[in-house]
């Protein structure tokens, strides 16, 4: 019972392709997981599942001790779990504070009625909810941007502000799906420097798929390898870097298998 | 500053209502322009109920005037089934925007699931039905007066009332925008995913979104079935959402400032160059309005002001 999540036997078909099958997945709190696998392993839709964006065959899905499985995305996250998107999400057209604003919407603490007719605890929640965006915006460096449109940031920015405003959805599991893609080598070793910082700060778990080797190598404590939908192992970096069955996966099997090319799409 | 654009505002939206009233009582303006002046803020408001639904939530909705029409036969019934008198003005009217409202809420919790064209298709239908509806509603409510229309409603709607009305809806539009629920309606306009995996529930504020807007083409359908009163189901077909979809399109999407002057300038022109053409080709008044469309939105394709706002329509942040 001291797992904050607790995935048992998760299967999801679409049609008649399985992508994820019997996936089984427990995170100790505080723990920071690296979720690998060829591209169409079934990672994304991994994520898809704990999110409640798209609902699993069978399997259930607990955060500590409550099942999440049937729940819309917007209650999974006020249960906790907060997520990032391979493709970047931002609200495109707001500023870099709106988007993280937004995030606060759960926790607004006061009413439609209130914010209308702009009776005094919504100017005072208001305030309070600015400042903890610009505080966290600030542990980004993303301050000095705040009145800028999410459009116009750099890549490397939309990936932190993405993290920020799922930050600001005061999660106790954070799912990052790929936080590196794209970066430069300077921009992922802050990132990494970041992510230790926060799971601190927060006292968060993390789970994060990522294609960047050096990246998870470096900073995840624990590996689950997936493979057309399976988990084929699970271990420390050591462990993983010399399974077998992951080298084959990612390098293909020599003569007879003809290259273990992934399957393509699905991923998502 | 910010205070100062805030009080200029509002002198200047006195300096405006004093003017009109006045003038409408001295005969300066003739009662046909001041007719034309309270349908110019009925617009407004019925514009900012779909600045509500399709500018801020995203939502396309393409039956606007199927819940003005609502929320004026609501409005009319009462007041003329009421034993006159000025005073059921205004419980008519909120009875109009929340029959429109509670239409909505009934409507949009199965059609919203439905996005963007297809919504669009959704609502079209919709207001078929209500028009549909309207024409034969004699057979239930002979006051109502189907398809011949509706007469005797009392001219109870003022200058003061559509000016109050209009500042009303502004100032609850903006403070609605400006608060965390608008931004959750901003949101799902934004990434209907992004904004559920951030915690909002989207349909709750799809609902919403689409609930107010209605309710305030609701109050505006109230406040022209007693300006003009008559009313006929032609007034609230499918070319009547069009006119409003128009204005906010023209403004600017997320625009309160656009839908004002937008709706002015749409009202008051068609009528205007009415005057100003000479009568060989008054006829061409509907080909040169048209023709400004295209131009405007060649020119500014995100509308007039583009999702910007005057400076006193905008938050004043507070440290």
């Amino acid at each position: 019972m001291s797992a904050l999540l607790e995935i048992r036997d998760l299967t999801k078909d679409f049609g008649g392709l399985r992508a994820v099958a019997h996936f089984q997945l427990e995170l100790a709190p505080g723990e920071l997981v690296g979720l690998i696998g060829p591209n169409g392993a079934g990672k994304t839709t991994v994520f898809n599942l704990i999110t409640g964006m798209i609902p699993p065959t069978t399997g259930t899905i607990r955060i500590a001790g409550e099942d999440l499985v049937g729940y819309p995305p917007h209650r999974i996250t006020h249960r906790g779990i907060a997520r990032t998107f391979q493709n970047i999400r931002l609200f495109n057209d707001l500023t870099v504070l709106d988007n993280v604003r937004i995030a606060y919407h759960p926790y607004a603490g006061y009413g439609l009625a209130e914010g209308i007719l702009r009776l005094p605890r919504f100017h005072h929640r208001e305030r309070e909810i600015a400042a903890e965006a610009r505080e966290l915006l600030g542990i980004f460096g993303l301050a000095d941007r705040e009145a800028e449109l999410a459009r116009n940031l750099p890549y490397g920015d939309q990936r932190r502000l993405e993290i920020v405003r799922a930050l600001a959805a005061r999660p106790k599991l954070l799912l990052l799906d790929e936080p590196a893609a794209g970066m430069n080598p300077g921009e992922i070793q802050k990132l990494m420097e970041l992510i230790h910082f926060i799971r601190d700060r927060f006292s968060l778990t993390l789970l994060l798929i990522e294609h960047q080797m050096r990246f998870v190598m470096s900073i995840c404590e624990r590996l689950v390898v997936m493979d057309f939908g399976e988990i084929i192992a699970e271990g420390n970096c050591r462990e993983i870097q010399a399974n077998p069955k992951v080298i084959e996966a990612y390098l293909g099997k020599g003569v007879h298998t003809g290259g273990g090319g992934p399957a393509p799409a699905g991923s998502r | 500053m910010k205070l100062r654009a805030g009080t200029i505002a509002l002198l200047g939206a006195v300096a405006l209502y004093a003017i009109v009233l006045v003038a409408g009582l001295t005969r300066l303006l003739n009662p046909y322009w001041l007719q034309i002046f309270q349908f110019a803020g009925i617009m407004t408001i019925s514009g900012l109920g779909l600045n509500i639904i399709y500018g801020y939530t995203g939502q396309f909705s393409l039956g606007h005037a199927a819940f003005y029409g609502i929320g004026a036969y609501t409005a009319a019934f009462i007041t003329k089934s009421a034993a006159a008198g000025g005073g059921m003005l205004l419980p008519a009217l909120l009875a109009g925007a929340v029959a429109a409202g509670l239409v909505a809420f009934l409507i949009g919790l199965p059609i919203l699931r439905l996005r963007s064209d297809y919504l669009g298709i959704a609502t079209l239908g919709f207001g078929i039905i209500v028009k549909v509806l309207f024409d034969n509603s004699d057979a239930v409510l002979p006051t109502l007066g189907g398809s011949r229309g509706m007469t005797g409603i009392p001219k109870l709607t003022t200058w003061t009332w559509v000016f109050v009305g209009a500042i009303g809806a502004v100032m609850l539009v903006r403070n609605f925008v400006y608060s965390s629920h608008g931004r959750a309606c901003i949101s799902v306009r934004e990434d209907e995913i992004a904004a559920e995996a951030i915690g909002v529930n989207t349909t709750q504020y799809k609902t919403l979104g689409f609930v107010m807007g209605c309710a305030l083409a609701g109050l505006a359908g109230g406040l022209y079935a007693h300006l003009y009163t008559f009313l006929h189901p032609m007034n609230f077909d499918f070319l009547k959402s069009l006119d409003v979809l128009l204005i906010v399109v023209l403004g600017g999407l997320g625009s309160i400032s656009g839908t004002i002057v937008a709706a002015c300038a749409w009202t008051l022109l068609l009528e205007g160059l009415r005057v100003v053409l000479p009568p060989e080709i008054l006829d061409w008044r509907l080909v040169i309005y048209p023709l400004l469309l295209i131009v405007v939105m060649l020119l500014r394709p995100k509308g007039l002001f583009g999702g910007n706002e005057f400076r006193f329509l905008k938050p004043e942040e507070r440290e």
